[in-house]
């Protein structure tokens, strides 16, 4: 579906994960576009986190998983030999479920990114600081207060703040984990508004359990069922007229 | 039946309590005895003195100070050491690898060896090959180092305490959440960044307590130092590695079996043990008070 | 079949040094546990190879070569004339019932000092055992929430007392006091001893027993409870029994502590090297005997050999108590409950 080759970000061809004896993921094939959001939806354990983790080698974290097939970025293969994971996360950014701010101050939480990176000029960081809480929409919240402990925001807030902190090292990718699934539904929408806006700038993959959620931030859409990527189209094509039964079960909410 | 039965449980909880009641009573009995015997003599004057009189009058000021540098060299070498081993266990290898299995049997069995043998060990190794080999080397043989020294008894009881800091830092390394770890490194950060940034300045508690159980362990162990350098009596301090030291746990130990005269210098046993007995008691119970924190922030966490 | 992806980077050197440093201070204390080894058993070993120097051979440098400064230290033979008639050292030596290892004829049998040993870790143990076992039933089963949480940190504080203030506390107050009450013929003897042993052994009993009883999962007291059973009963019959490995283990440590510990027995046993059936007589056990003797030895002669050879054997013994507890604690008490 993918009409001009330069838009591909992200291409995976025939992946498979196992942890330890379980297959986890089954011949995953997907096309990820560049500055789309593109939602992964499924049942409980169908994958759909575990994939988004094989975007950015987290997975290499748990001894016990395999993995075979090609993952691309920018056409790289990022499990060839030599390619860097460090490097490869600097590109390819991820925000968590549950929201895990540094016990640092607000401030300290964003710069920690670029000073590993080796960033040293003040003035270089404070700008830099400010624009990744301003494209994190929380800069009015906390401009005041930067030297505060991140851990006093609201779950929100500290989920925003982990955006900007993410957003700092300038990645290409952003992967959200259920990024909202802990919180309220006002700061719900504040997030969802904020990815709205970030994928002018960012090819977004995002994980959710809520299908309104797909279907309001999402362009495209991939639902996992067991283990295997069942259907991908553009969102809309999902959601009113799936090609596939279980899909439209899904949706429907005839199961999970 | 249901009576006898009553009646027979009473006596289960009855008894086990008592068992309990014991064991605290024990605690209590050995510090106020200790207490009550030495408080009297416990002055300005018998910190700040030097043992005079063939021992019989004066007080323990070279065996605090002796005691003081034993525990600050031990902690400089096995605080560090202990820490990077908790490290390497819980952030490089797995928890299940070989090698962490293998060196977690290794550290089990160092704690369980008696300290006398790490005394032996001492001897042997430090003082006689490790000794002989620097004097060979560098003093054509000449007596310096192949004899009892601070330093020799300094790394010996770091040996002997490096269990109690591994155990105390891994705890703590644990109470890191996972969530972090995996911030830090998807924000690219290497592994080591993450240890240094994220890992041990969450672990700074454990660090402290594991230091803090140590140098009391340090401070209380007698046997290893009994031939890798405490001395009798000597009235100036240690001021070279290569100097002997007097220490508590051994000036206690000399006074109370080889004093000349026991019932004259009872007092001073008394005050002695006293000295030592607060010493100890203190470290360990702001170690416990500060695990006990550190216990709590992981049920929190 | 997949194959494992290996995390390659591009090389770093800081971060490829650090983790050489810190992988290589993680092997120090494997290095020193096979140092301990080998050093022990290395000056034990010539007694076994027949190359044990007599004392004379030592003798123009015995002075320098004598550990610790005791006054009066100067028990070390020398007798050249002598040296013709003494045997040469034979390992079945060490068998022997006479531990006189300072005389014209030194012996070296090391009878009566494991006898010693066995006498003051049966004492200290048969105090320690019920006591450490019951008092952690107590805390896990019957006590009152204060009870529990008070506890442990006194216990804790009972570990943390250093073993000459124990050997102190036994040797000027309950040596007295257990002879005025017994009337034992010595004031300093195995009795003494193994009762202030107790005092070191409770903590290590009551520690690894309480873990032991406290892992016992909460369902299994549900059931018995829901039986009928009584909380005591419960805790005698349900709790207590499954917790068996734990409390297996926690006696076996407790059995290594008081047969390596060597200040308290060096205070308050008496130090006499005798083989009788008395446990109200002085005796002289193995640490003792290397905590004693060891300052005032000659370098690489026999005794000094022979105390190292002790060491060795305090070394193995712990070494297999500890293999032993672990596998008792790992192997039969996570298999009961995990079913693994």
């Amino acid at each position: 579906m993918a009409e001009n080759e330069n838009d591909l970000k992200i291409t995976v061809r025939k992946l498979n994960l196992h942890y330890g004896p379980k297959h986890a993921l089954h011949d995953v094939n997907i096309d990820i576009r560049a500055n789309r959001v593109t939602a992964l939806i499924g049942p409980s354990g169908c994958g759909k986190s575990t994939f988004l983790r094989t975007l950015n080698r987290m997975n290499d974290l748990i001894d016990s998983a395999r993995i075979e097939g090609e993952v691309k970025v920018d056409g790289e293969d990022i499990y060839a030999d030599g390619m860097d994971t460090v490097d490869l996360r600097k590109r390819v950014g991820m925000i968590f479920q549950r929201s895990n701010p540094f016990p640092k101050s607000i401030y300290e939480n964003v710069a920690y990114g670029p000073r590993i990176h080796g960033m040293t000029n003040k003035a270089e960081m404070d700008a830099l600081v400010e624009k990744s809480l301003r494209q994190a929409a929380i800069w009015d919240e906390v401009k005041d207060e930067l030297n505060k402990s991140a851990l006093a925001l609201s779950g929100g807030q500290q989920q925003r703040l982990c955006i900007a902190r993410a957003l700092a090292v300038e990645p290409e990718v952003l992967l959200m984990d259920e990024p909202a699934s802990a919180l309220d539904p006002i700061a719900t929408s504040k997030i969802e508004e904020l990815i709205y806006e970030l994928k002018e700038r960012y090819t977004i993959v995002i994980v959710t359990h809520n299908m309104q959620q797909a279907a309001r931030v999402s362009n495209d859409t991939a639902f996992f069922y067991m283990g295997r990527l069942v259907e991908f189209d553009a969102t809309e094509k999902i959601f009113t007229k799936p090609k596939e039964k279980q899909t439209e079960d899904y949706i429907t909410g005839r199961f999970g | 039946m249901t009576r006898s039965k009553g009646l027979v449980g009473r006596l289960v909880v009855g008894f086990t309590g008592a068992c309990a009641f014991l064991s605290v009573a024990a605690v209590v009995w050995i510090m106020a005895t200790i207490i009550w015997g030495g408080h009297t003599h416990l002055t300005w004057a018998f910190i700040s003195q030097v043992p005079s009189e063939g021992m019989t009058e004066g007080g323990v000021f070279p065996a605090i100070v002796g005691t003081f540098f034993l525990v600050v060299i031990m902690s400089l070498v096995g605080v560090p050491v202990g820490t990077i081993t908790a490290i390497y266990l819980s952030e490089y290898v797995g928890r299940q690898s070989k090698m962490a299995q293998v060196i977690r049997f290794a550290v089990n069995t160092l704690a369980g060896i008696p300290a006398i043998v790490f005394g032996l060990f001492g001897l042997g190794f430090f003082v006689q090959f490790s000794g002989n080999s620097l004097d060979k080397i560098f003093y054509h043989g000449a007596l310096h180092w192949a004899q009892p020294n601070i330093l020799w008894a300094s790394l010996t009881m770091a040996l002997l305490t490096l269990p109690v800091v591994i155990v105390s830092v891994e705890e703590a390394i644990k109470t890191v959440p996972q969530d972090l770890r995996e911030a830090s490194l998807a924000l690219g950060a290497t592994r080591w960044q993450t240890i240094r940034k994220v890992v041990l300045p969450g672990s700074m508690g454990g660090i402290l307590t594991g230091a803090i159980l140590a140098v009391s362990r340090g401070a209380g162990e007698v046997a290893p130092i009994l031939f890798t350098g405490a001395a009798y009596f000597l009235p100036q301090l240690p001021h070279r590695f290569t100097d002997q030291f007097m220490e508590l746990g051994y000036h206690v130990f000399i006074m109370t079996t080889q004093s000349t005269d026991v019932e004259k210098t009872l007092p001073i046993q008394y005050a002695t043990t006293l000295v030592l007995l607060l010493l100890t008691f203190t470290l360990n119970f702001s170690a416990i008070a500060l695990r006990a924190r550190i216990r709590r922030r992981r049920v929190a966490a | 079949m997949p194959k494992k992806r290996t995390e390659k980077k591009t090389f770093r050197l800081g971060e490829f040094l650090i983790e050489r440093c810190i992988q290589g201070v993680a092997l120090i204390s494997l290095l020193f546990i096979c140092l301990i080894f080998v050093f022990v058993f290395r000056e034990a070993f010539p007694l076994f190879t027949g190359q044990a120097k007599e004392p004379v051979a030592q003798a123009d440098v015995g002075a320098s070569e004598t550990y610790g400064e005791e006054p009066g230290a100067a028990l070390t033979v020398d007798h050249p004339e002598l040296e013709q008639k003494q045997e040469p050292f034979k390992a079945r030596h060490l068998l022997a019932k006479e531990w006189q290892p300072v005389s014209l004829n030194p012996k070296y049998g090391l009878l009566p000092l494991l006898w010693g040993s066995l006498k003051v870790t049966l004492v200290a143990l048969l105090l320690a055992g019920p006591i450490g076992i019951f008092a952690a039933l107590y805390t896990s089963s019957f006590a009152p929430r204060w009870a529990r949480e008070g506890m442990k940190p006194v216990i804790e504080i009972l570990a943390g007392f250093p073993s000459v203030v124990i050997g102190f506390f036994a040797l000027v107050i309950l040596a007295s006091l257990l002879q005025r009450f017994f009337g034992f013929q010595y004031r300093l003897n195995a009795f003494t001893g193994g009762l202030a042993m107790a005092f070191a052994v409770i903590p290590i009993i009551y520690t690894v027993s309480e873990d032991a009883l406290a892992a016992i999962p909460k369902t299994l007291t549900e059931a018995s409870l829901a039986l009928g059973a009584t909380k005591w009963e419960t805790a005698l019959f349900v709790v207590l029994p499954a917790a068996t490995p734990g409390i297996f283990a926690a006696v076996l440590l407790g059995f290594g502590r008081a047969f390596g510990e060597t200040m308290i027995v060096l205070m308050a046993t008496g130090n006499a090297a005798i083989l009788t059936a008395s446990l109200t007589d002085p005796v002289r056990t193995l640490s003792a005997t290397i905590g004693a003797e060891m300052a005032e030895v000659v370098f690489g002669d026999i005794h000094y050999r022979v105390l190292f050879f002790i060491g060795a054997l305090l070394f193995i013994i712990s070494f297999g108590l500890n293999a032993i507890a672990e596998f008792f604690v790992r192997n039969r008490l996570m298999k009961r409950f995990k079913g693994i």
